[in-house]
């Protein structure tokens, strides 16, 4: 196996597990965490992809890695401020609890 | 292949598979802060010094304290009692969905894999100001846009958080 596969294989666990857990637990906080997770996964594949990739010199996949780094922080805080609104008005994380659009 | 490599790839897996599976959501973020901590260490390993750096900062450092105040400020320390977990609660489709698409994943690597031989090139060097010319020149307008988008963001998420008072807006 060479190390592009490993590094792959790797990412696309990690996506799986995000996966799974953002569509199974009950937390909106942890539905974030699975998102992060997965956005995680996908700059992982950017980094072993410009390390393994032809032209490492033109920093594409570095570039790409850190403009997405900065993506997910703002994704982070406007949805976390987002679940301590809606904590606020209906008094639950719960996504299960949390099925009318209108208060 | 080093092993240093499958210590990491444990330590960040473990970590994200603890994070979405223990019950105790400050565990779950403490978890998530050892995975991000390890893939952190995973890109220093690819030779991606910045990047590495970066994650630490930004992941380890800010979301992970973000997301342990979101825990404190909502006071749900714990997901609800296990009542709920009936036939339409339980977490097994999710799971179920998680390994099909892990497994179509990794069928499609195996299998690209296989056909191309490996043909390994030599380690590439990312200095920073490589990386600072670069921001500066190619790519100075997504750097542009990123910094619209984070002062957007900064501001969306104190007007979303802040204590809505009657009769005001």
């Amino acid at each position: 196996m060479n190390p592009l596969e490993g590094y792959l294989l790797v990412s696309a666990f990690l996506f799986a597990a995000g996966l799974a857990g953002a569509l199974s637990r009950r937390s909106a906080i942890l539905v974030l965490v699975g998102i992060e997770l997965m956005l995680n996964a996908a700059n992982l594949n950017f980094v072993a992809f410009w390390r393994y990739g032809p032209h490492p010199e033109a920093l594409t996949g570095i570039m790409f890695a850190i403009f997405s780094i900065a993506v997910a922080a703002a994704e982070a805080a406007v949805g976390l401020a987002l679940i301590i609104a809606i904590y606020r008005h209906s008094n639950t994380t719960d996504v299960n609890q949390l099925d009318s659009m209108k208060g | 292949m080093s092993v240093a490599f499958f210590i990491l790839v444990v330590l960040t897996l473990a970590g994200a598979v603890t994070a979405m599976s223990l019950r105790r959501l400050v565990h779950c973020a403490l978890a998530l802060a050892a995975s991000l901590a390890g893939l952190a260490a995973l890109y220093l390993e690819l030779g991606a010094q910045f990047v590495g750096l970066a994650q630490i900062l930004v992941y380890v450092g800010a979301v992970a304290i973000l997301i342990v105040f979101a825990i404190l400020l909502t006071g749900s320390t714990e997901e609800d009692s296990p009542r709920g977990f009936g036939p339409s609660h339980s977490p097994a489709a999710g799971v179920a969905i998680g390994a099909a698409v892990f497994a179509v994943l990794a069928w499609a690597i195996c299998v690209h894999a296989a056909a191309s031989p490996a043909a390994l090139p030599a380690k590439p060097a990312a200095p920073v100001q490589q990386i600072g010319d670069a921001l500066m020149g190619r790519f100075v307008l997504p750097l542009e846009v990123i910094a619209l988008l984070l002062t957007a963001a900064l501001i969306g998420a104190v007007i979303l958080a802040m204590e809505e008072k009657h009769g005001a807006l």
